[in-house]
């Protein structure tokens, strides 16, 4: 039909020949826009649905009892099907985590700073999502006897990324610090991740 | 025959390709300028509508799949899950299973439009026949599919259906476990209905091709049931049929949409809510609409076997309903007698439909067995005498001709139409 309809206009330019060129072309395009709406509006309820469902989406919550955890080690609990470091950071380990420039961090962006990585108050507690930020591995470093890179915080056996006792990437190939989740304390030994 | 195509295309990408995979060349043919006779009413609509709600039910089919979850244990929460909690799921869902449901209706109107303009008959009969299979494939897909939520109606349906095959002498309750992959509807049973399931779309698919094939062999048939004789007889498919077609879409996708948006379980039954229970029937136990007349035969008879034959044999005595029919007339239109016999045909399958959703008792009963006896009457006995007896209408000279004089289908426009064939040819 399209070659007909751009014969017709050929021979009539718009505006001098006969309406049936015209016509024809209005309605083409009507169809044919009308249809790319349709096919639009009928695909995003499929592609949506593959989209995390509500069940997924609801917020769950996991409670943590830090009390048992000693200082220099860390536990690993599931929140969201994500592993989640809750670290006992010792004295040393938070005063080598505050000391550091924002400067010389990979990504210095917000939260840098061992103050905004933590809570306040509860400047022993570090809780980070462990993912590797380069591609998805699980860091080692959880017990004081894993490697945990010049650091002093994790190490991820992957590609060798290291990340320090705030949980912020020191060494490549890691392009992010570690990513912290929701939570907040409910008591001092307990809290409440999401 | 190997070598390039001559492809006449302009554009220089599709002449590229078509030059190498003419599938361009192909498509203007067969639904571009595909020559097609110019007197279709909307009941051609119906082959493109079965085409369009197949594709609908595959999309929708796929993506459901995507949250539904084939064992016994989970397939009921799936589904709720799927209505609950995955974005649109409720609309996937209902899409699906009103979508089946329309997807019979279309079908059986199709199959109407063939009997009542003798589409099956020479040279159409394999066409005929591929259409009987796609009809058989979609039974079983539709009867697997509705097992797959997992509720008492499923459940039922499942061991009902199955226990059919039970009928067969001798090896029959062995085929019985064979179905089930054990001793009762179970878990194995379920998990192969869902392979079962999703392959069966794809095999339609290849079906309707050939289907269509066929189609594009013979040409199609048209409301007087005469072949087509000169180009005037003819219009080329698009865009004249493309737009009629559309048409038709429209008002398929409204009642789909009416039924989805405002009536969804409509024609569900309210037992498939219940999950599953391998030790209590429901009371109530009927199959989808779709099913009724031919649960209506089954139940008609008597006879465990005979039963089941019975309802076999009203499929597949279309098979062989090409030779059957023996009047040389296709259309109703010029066969005084078939065309009453069509609509009392109509009224009996809608009277077994009736029976189907009814408790065998009473009058139900004697209806059901006089609609049943009617049934097979009208295919073995009626049809093959017709042809001998009836005195048919004549036929006109050709397609053009009752427009041309005014006449069947004819008015103040015919002067004007038959110019403007003259002119698009």
């Amino acid at each position: 039909m399209a070659d007909s309809a751009a014969a017709t206009i050929g021979h009539h330019p718009p505006g001098h020949g006969p309406a049936d060129g015209t016509k024809r072309d209005f309605l083409a395009l009507v169809a044919g826009a009308g249809g790319a709406v349709l096919v639009g509006a009928l695909a995003w309820p499929f592609i949506d649905s593959m989209n995390p469902s509500k069940d997924v989406l609801a917020l769950s919550s996991t409670d943590v009892d830090i009390s048992p955890i000693p200082a220099g080690s860390a536990i690993t609990v599931v929140w969201r099907g994500k592993p989640i470091f809750v670290r006992h950071r010792t004295a040393k380990e938070i005063t080598e985590a505050q000391n550091v420039k924002v400067a010389d961090l990979i990504d210095p962006s917000a939260p840098a700073t061992d103050a905004e990585r933590i809570k306040a108050g509860h400047e022993q507690w570090l809780v980070v999502i462990g993912i590797c930020t380069h591609l998805g591995c699980i860091p080692l470093g959880n017990k004081p006897t894993d490697p945990r890179g010049d650091y002093g915080g994790w190490f991820c056996p992957c590609h060798g990324s290291q990340y320090d006792t705030a949980g912020r990437v020191r060494h490549g190939p890691a392009p992010l610090n570690l990513p912290l989740p929701p939570y907040a304390f409910e008591t001092d030994t307990k809290i409440k991740i999401g | 025959m190997a070598g390039l195509h001559n492809s006449e295309f302009s554009n220089p990408v599709i002449n590229w390709i078509d030059t190498r995979l003419p599938i361009f060349t192909m498509m203007q043919k067969e639904y571009g300028s595909f020559p097609t006779p110019k007197n279709f009413n909307y009941f051609w609509n119906f082959g493109a509508l079965a085409t369009v709600n197949l594709l609908l039910m595959i999309a929708t089919g796929v993506f459901l799949a995507m949250n539904y979850t084939p064992n016994t244990s989970m397939a009921f929460e799936s589904v709720q899950r799927i209505m609950r909690d995955v974005n649109y799921g409720w609309l996937l869902r209902y899409l699906h299973s009103n979508g089946a449901s329309m997807f019979f209706i279309v079908v059986y109107i199709h199959i109407f439009r063939g009997m009542y303009y003798g589409s099956y008959k020479k040279p159409r009969e394999l066409l005929w026949i591929l259409g009987v299979v796609i009809l058989l494939l979609m039974m079983a897909t539709a009867f697997m599919g509705y097992v797959l939520p997992w509720g008492q109606m499923s459940y039922w349906g499942a061991t009902v259906i199955t226990n059919l095959f039970s009928a067969i002498p001798l090896v029959g309750d062995s085929i019985v476990t064979l179905l089930w992959g054990g001793f009762s509807v179970d878990n194995p049973t379920l998990n192969r209905f869902f392979s079962l399931h999703y392959l069966m779309p794809f095999v339609l698919i290849a079906v309707v091709f050939l289907h269509v094939a066929a189609l594009h062999i013979t040409g199609s048939n048209n409301p007087l049931g005469i072949d087509v004789k000169t180009p005037q007889d003819t219009l080329p498919f698009h865009p004249y049929y493309t737009a009629k077609d559309s048409v038709g879409m429209c008002v398929w996708a409204m009642v789909l949409a009416a039924l989805v948006f405002f009536a969804p379980n409509f024609l569900g039954d309210p037992a498939n809510f219940i999950p599953a229970n391998p030790l209590q029937t429901p009371a109530e136990i009927v199959p989808e609409w779709y099913f009724l007349p031919f649960y209506a035969i089954l139940r008609s008879v008597p006879d465990k076997l005979g039963g089941v034959s019975m309802m076999f044999g009203s499929i597949i005595v279309l098979f062989i309903l090409p030779w059957l029919d023996t009047s040389p007339v296709r259309s109703a239109r010029f066969r005084p007698i078939y065309r009453v016999l069509m609509w009392v045909l109509v009224i009996d399958l809608l009277a077994l439909g009736a029976v189907g959703a009814h408790r065998p008792e009473g009058i139900w009963v004697v209806i059901g067995r006089a609609s049943t006896a009617w049934y097979f009457l009208h295919f073995l006995v009626l049809l093959p005498l017709l042809g001998k007896f009836e005195k048919t209408l004549p036929l006109p000279d050709s397609i053009s001709q009752p427009v041309l004089k005014g006449g069947i289908g004819g008015g103040p426009l015919a002067g004007a139409a038959a110019a403007q064939s003259m002119e698009k040819n």
